[in-house]
């Protein structure tokens, strides 16, 4: 009797310890970038000499770190306003409709995220290249073909996640407002649209997120003077090692908390992640 | 409301039919039920009518003009589904506005046929809340409500009551029945449970893989059933399989000879009704049929009982009796007369 308790609480210790283990394993990084980007002294050691905000001042003070964030955010939109207008429809298809490609369509909207960065930018940027000199116009470097890399990488975001609302979409909805007078787009954009609106806000957030942070496949696509925030932050370490780099970081993962919280405030992201 | 016509209407997936020149027609005002086990082609056909599914062939006349080819949205069909389809993110009054803002109403009337169409289904004063906050037998009145506030040519039901309680659905049964008399709706009904069909229809309609087996009133399936389908799915029967060996005379394969109603000879099946026989202990005289045989199970259910007797090896059947005060009540094992008039017994040949 005794006994039985004894082990249940055991159990659930064990089970409240792996979790916090767990979490600690996640959050130590940040916790101690965070903290990093705070330190007074030039080279990042331990214990801190002081505390001050001058790295974060240092930032502004370096246009590469401003223009990179300023090129990262405009990429990342953009490609996600296009990953959606792409995405959306692609997920309506693959989840309405039965056809004869439909197993290979599904995996190949997928892939992007399971091709290594790399690959996927040395393919495009010998794309390219071969269309730069096939069509004799610029391509490579230029900001729309970096735009246009990065939705292939928003894409399969925004496509698992809206199929996933998709798919608990009750069908009979749809059935009911055609029946009560209503065509094929009206029943689209007052019945599904909203039904899976938390699909699509996910989608646009982690393409979006995707986006931002990707460095490997950027390295391929970006042109002189046009640099994101990943790869800025790259080039500076080589050089390199003070905590402008960690307030930096702070900033990045303060603009995508700021991006969640908003997120969740419309669509609870528990939900739908 | 208007009247309802198919004509020769068939779906075939491939090779299969799902509905084969099914042809019915429903008066106006009249409540029609489509009853018939899963796979019957009576949905498909539900959903012909409203436009979801394109028939492969035939027609659909709706107050007489055809509608065959019109797409869901152009038919005024309304239809209660079987998970209601609310829309979840719309309240109640929104879910009823839907058809009436589709077909472009100034929002003063909106307002006024939501109103009424609440009321009707006793939902007044609920019109805020959101489908989730209503309990299930409230989300079908608000189903009800929105398919009838566009005031619809016939009203479709699909199987609307599966997803109730069964002592609600006894309620709700008798709701939409007297609404829609009291409306004069022309209605179309599809069910799988009988008891059901036979409280709310004027007429049923049986069907089986993908065909009408028969059309009438609750009377007419029951007392002559078309066919040996219609006589097992309507009601309780006990079938015995055998021959008619000679106008009037039925031999089962066990090889009991029976008295009949029936000039076709060759093998056939009789079907026998369990409230239509008689049980004793001893002989049963004036009937046609009196034969002994022992009590093999015995079910007790409150306000009848049903008995399984034992006629021979290959022969069994179940005898309903009321279960009155002093009334006959045997225990398994025991010997017994069971009997019937032959008028009682109905004969199908294979």
């Amino acid at each position: 009797m005794i006994g039985a308790v004894i082990r249940r609480r055991a159990g659930r210790w064990a089970l409240n310890g792996a979790a916090t283990i767990g979490l600690l394993y996640i959050l130590t990084p940040l916790i101690f970038v965070t903290w990093l980007a705070f330190f007074r002294q030039e080279i990042p050691s331990f214990p801190p000499e002081g505390y001050s905000l001058r790295w974060f001042a240092a930032i502004l003070e370096q246009p590469k770190f401003v223009n990179g964030f300023s090129l990262s955010f405009r990429v990342g939109a953009l490609a996600t306003v296009i990953g959606l207008a792409l995405g959306i429809p692609a997920a309506l298809c693959i989840s309405r409709f039965q056809f004869k490609l439909h197993a290979p369509l599904s995996s190949l909207l997928l892939m992007p995220l399971l091709v290594p960065g790399v690959v996927l930018g040395t393919a495009m940027y010998v794309f390219h290249v071969t269309l730069e000199n096939g069509l004799d116009v610029d391509v490579l470097g230029t900001f729309y073909a970096l735009v246009a890399g990065h939705v292939v990488i928003v894409i399969p975001w925004i496509v698992r996640l809206v199929t996933a609302s998709l798919a608990g979409v009750d069908r009979a909805t749809e059935e009911a407002a055609q029946n009560l007078g209503a065509n094929a787009w009206v029943t689209f954009r007052r019945i599904t649209l909203p039904a899976i609106r938390p699909g699509i806000v996910a989608g646009a957030l982690f393409g979006f997120v995707t986006s931002f942070g990707n460095l490997e496949m950027s390295l391929f696509l970006v042109g002189p003077g046009r640099t994101t925030l990943p790869i800025v932050i790259l080039q500076y370490l080589e050089w390199k090692i003070d905590p402008t780099i960690a307030a930096v970081s702070v900033v990045q993962i303060l603009l995508i908390a700021i991006v969640m919280l908003i997120t969740d405030r419309y669509v609870k992201l528990a939900r739908v992640v | 409301m208007a009247q309802l016509d198919i004509h020769r209407l068939t779906k075939r997936y491939g090779e299969f039919h799902a509905v084969r020149e099914v042809s019915l027609s429903v008066a106006d005002g009249e409540f029609l039920v489509l009853l018939g086990p899963s796979g019957c082609g009576k949905t498909t056909t539900l959903r012909m009518v409203a436009g979801f599914i394109e028939p492969t062939s035939g027609h659909v006349k709706l107050g007489g003009g055809d509608v065959t080819l019109l797409p869901p949205w152009k038919r005024n069909a309304g239809m209660v589904f079987q998970s209601y389809a609310l829309f979840p993110h719309l309240t109640v009054a929104q879910n009823v506005a839907f058809g009436l803002e589709m077909r472009k109403l100034p929002r003063s009337d909106i307002d006024k046929r939501v109103d009424e169409a609440l009321a009707l289904v006793r939902l007044g004063g609920l019109g805020a809340r959101l489908p989730r906050q209503l309990s299930g037998g409230q989300q079908q009145r608000v189903a009800l409500a929105r398919a009838l506030a566009i005031r619809p040519d016939v009203l479709l039901l699909d199987e609307p009551l599966s997803n109730l309680d069964a002592k609600l659905r006894q309620e709700v049964r008798v709701e939409i029945r007297e609404l829609q008399r009291q409306l004069g709706l022309t209605t179309v009904m599809v069910t799988h449970d009988q008891e059901e069909a036979l409280t709310m229809a004027d007429r049923l309609v049986v069907m089986n893989e993908g065909s009408v087996h028969q059309v009438g009133t609750q009377r007419d399936l029951y007392e002559r059933p078309a066919d040996r389908f219609v006589a097992g799915f309507v009601g309780r029967t006990t079938f015995l399989a055998g021959t008619v060996e000679a106008p009037g005379r039925f031999r089962t394969d066990g090889g009991l000879g029976l008295a009949i109603v029936g000039d076709t000879t060759g093998k056939a099946a009789l079907s026998l009704r369990p409230e239509r026989l008689e049980i004793a202990s001893g002989p049963l005289p004036g009937l046609d049929n009196d034969l002994s045989g022992t009590v093999e199970f015995v079910s007790y259910l409150g306000a009848q009982i049903d008995i399984h007797v034992r006629l021979s090896p290959a022969d069994r059947l179940v005898v309903q009796t009321a279960n009155r005060a002093g009334g006959f009540a045997p225990e398994v094992g025991q010997t017994v007369h069971v009997g019937w008039q032959a008028s009682a017994g109905q004969v199908f040949a294979d």
